[in-house]
């Protein structure tokens, strides 16, 4: 584990300038690359800050986009920089980009990073279920047997969980209905029209026990995030957003090889953001936590430690996620709700930013000081946390 | 339009005393000579202590179901059979591996049910290893 005082130093030297979405939906008439150019472009502008100025960048699309991602859009755009990185961990490379970033700029290899994802997933004709190279372990020893990626991972998961704790279908079921209530209020998310419990226990079995409803969209779509230095952020259009912990990691790859099924890698990445943060779960204001699923939700919610092990069902009973409950989480709707081209880490940073700064309109929180990104990738393969703050730490 | 073929293994040099041994009936994985554990998927080296003496072993093929789904929307090439029950099982041995259930009633799984291998044909050269329960053998 990351000794806290050997890394807080450097997080306290940047922050977050600007942040951007692309357009999102169904986007056929879109390439990946025009996503990435469209969101770096609004994030560059929503910082105020040039282009000739980004010297670092880190990019990565879908699993079948370009093979050498920040090489290609830095190509594209025009960028020559002192500072690369595609690293590739799933759904939360964008949280681990922003600790990435952050290292490379107390380090002075660079001072403005643009993080930048395009996905063009739903549009390019993804097959359900996955496919891959039929070498690797997870085709000769998983893909056989007929279990539909990534869901069917998740539903193993899942089954245990509500075997080990007595977790319910109802209980997802909330998570899915929270989101909803709140992609009532974003205009620019896929699906708005509110549901009900029962309406997800009725939607068509996919993999038990998750239904339709407990799993993210598959949509096209693209974001973008500014991190650089705090001297040159405060100098930017908007008002910095400070970088207060964050952790990155991962344990397996194909979901047989995953440790304990009902632990997820924030429950490593959750106490180390916490402590490099030098705050409590409790002092969080609103969150951000990747919902692929229903049940990466409740895992996370557990797992970062908002409430015991075992006890993410009780916990979001009660509408307690959705509006004017007393965990405002996913606030534009998540990933199952507003948007999800696959990769849906670098939205969670955008609404989380836009919390802060007091710009989400009808779905703000009020007294947004605090906030919390936590992403998943793979088949609950890894993690990486963020805690951003309105203030300097 | 016809349905795909099914992803089979493509047995490598890694892997080819796995599938093998399930071609003659027989459920094989990895073991340390240094550490004295199981280790699956097959390795070049040991991923607990990285000692290169990993030994070919013969393993009961009896175990637990870690986990289970009941799965009703498939891949393409598994349309035909849904709905179908796949599982993480826990050998015996303490190594866990994704397998189907051979269940007719699949609302009898529970999570912990003993269970032990056979060996399905699923083409020429492939014997994929299967899960039945041990109360129905």
């Amino acid at each position: 584990m990351a000794s806290t005082s050997r890394t807080d130093s450097f997080r306290s030297k940047v922050a977050i300038a600007g942040v951007a979405e692309s357009e999102v939906g169904v986007l056929p008439h879109m390439t990946e690359l025009q996503l990435h150019a469209q969101a770096a472009k609004r994030a560059l502008d929503d910082a105020g800050i040039d282009k000739s100025e980004v010297d670092g960048i880190l990019s990565l699309g879908s699993a079948r986009g370009v093979r050498m991602p920040s090489i290609q859009v830095a190509e594209y755009l025009g960028i020559y920089p002192g500072f690369t990185d595609s690293t590739s961990i799933g759904g939360c490379s964008f949280e681990a980009y922003v600790q990435h970033a952050a290292l490379a700029i107390s380090a002075g290899l660079c001072e403005t990073c643009l993080i930048t994802y395009g996905s063009t997933q739903r549009s390019g004709g993804a097959v359900f279920g996955g496919g891959n190279e039929s070498w690797l372990p997870s085709e000769q020893f998983e893909a056989p047997h007929g279990l539909p990626m990534m869901v069917g991972a998740y539903a193993l998961a899942a089954q245990r969980h509500m075997h080990l704790y007595g977790t319910t279908e109802q209980q997802l079921a909330e998570i899915a209905v929270a989101s909803r209530l709140w992609a009532s209020m974003n205009p620019h998310a896929y699906l708005r029209e509110p549901i009900s419990i029962d309406d997800v226990m009725q939607s068509t079995m996919i993999s038990t026990p998750l239904k339709r409803h407990d799993c993210c969209l598959m949509t096209d779509g693209g974001g973008a995030v500014v991190v650089t230095t705090v001297e040159r952020a405060k100098r930017a259009r908007k008002a910095p957003v400070y970088l207060w912990g964050s952790a990155e990691t991962h344990s397996h790859n194909g979901i047989s090889a995953m440790p304990e099924l009902t632990v997820t890698p924030a429950a490593v990445t959750g106490p180390q953001a916490f402590a490099s943060a030098g705050i409590r779960p409790t002092d969080i204001d609103v969150a951000q936590v990747y919902d692929s699923f229903t049940i990466t939700v409740l895992m996370s919610l557990e797992d970062l430690g908002f409430c015991d092990k075992g006890e993410g069902g009780a916990f979001v009973e009660g509408g307690r996620l959705a509006p004017g409950g007393e965990f405002p989480m996913n606030t534009q709707g998540g990933g199952l709700s507003f948007t999800h081209p696959g990769m849906y880490g670098v939205f969670l940073i955008v609404e989380a930013v836009r919390q802060l700064r007091g710009e989400c309109g009808e779905r703000q929180v009020s007294d947004a000081n605090l906030t919390l990104c936590h992403g998943t990738g793979g088949a609950l393969s890894s993690g990486a946390t963020l805690i951003l703050g309105r203030e300097p730490r | 339009m016809s349905e795909p073929n099914k992803p089979l293994p493509v047995p490598n040099n890694e892997t080819a005393p796995f599938w093998k041994a399930a071609g003659a009936g027989r459920l094989e994985v990895q073991r340390c000579g240094a550490c004295s554990r199981h280790v699956f998927y097959p390795r070049l080296v040991c991923p607990y202590c990285m000692s290169e003496q990993l030994d070919w072993v013969e393993v009961s093929g009896r175990g637990k179901i870690y986990s289970f789904t009941l799965v009703h929307k498939a891949p393409p090439a598994f349309r035909g059979e849904v709905p179908y029950p796949v599982a993480l099982i826990e050998l015996d041995e303490g190594v866990r591996m994704m397998s189907r259930l051979m269940v007719e009633n699949h609302t009898r799984l529970r999570i912990g049910m003993p269970v032990r291998v056979r060996f399905e044909a699923a083409s020429e050269e492939i014997s994929l290893p299967v899960f039945e329960l041990v109360e129905d053998a």
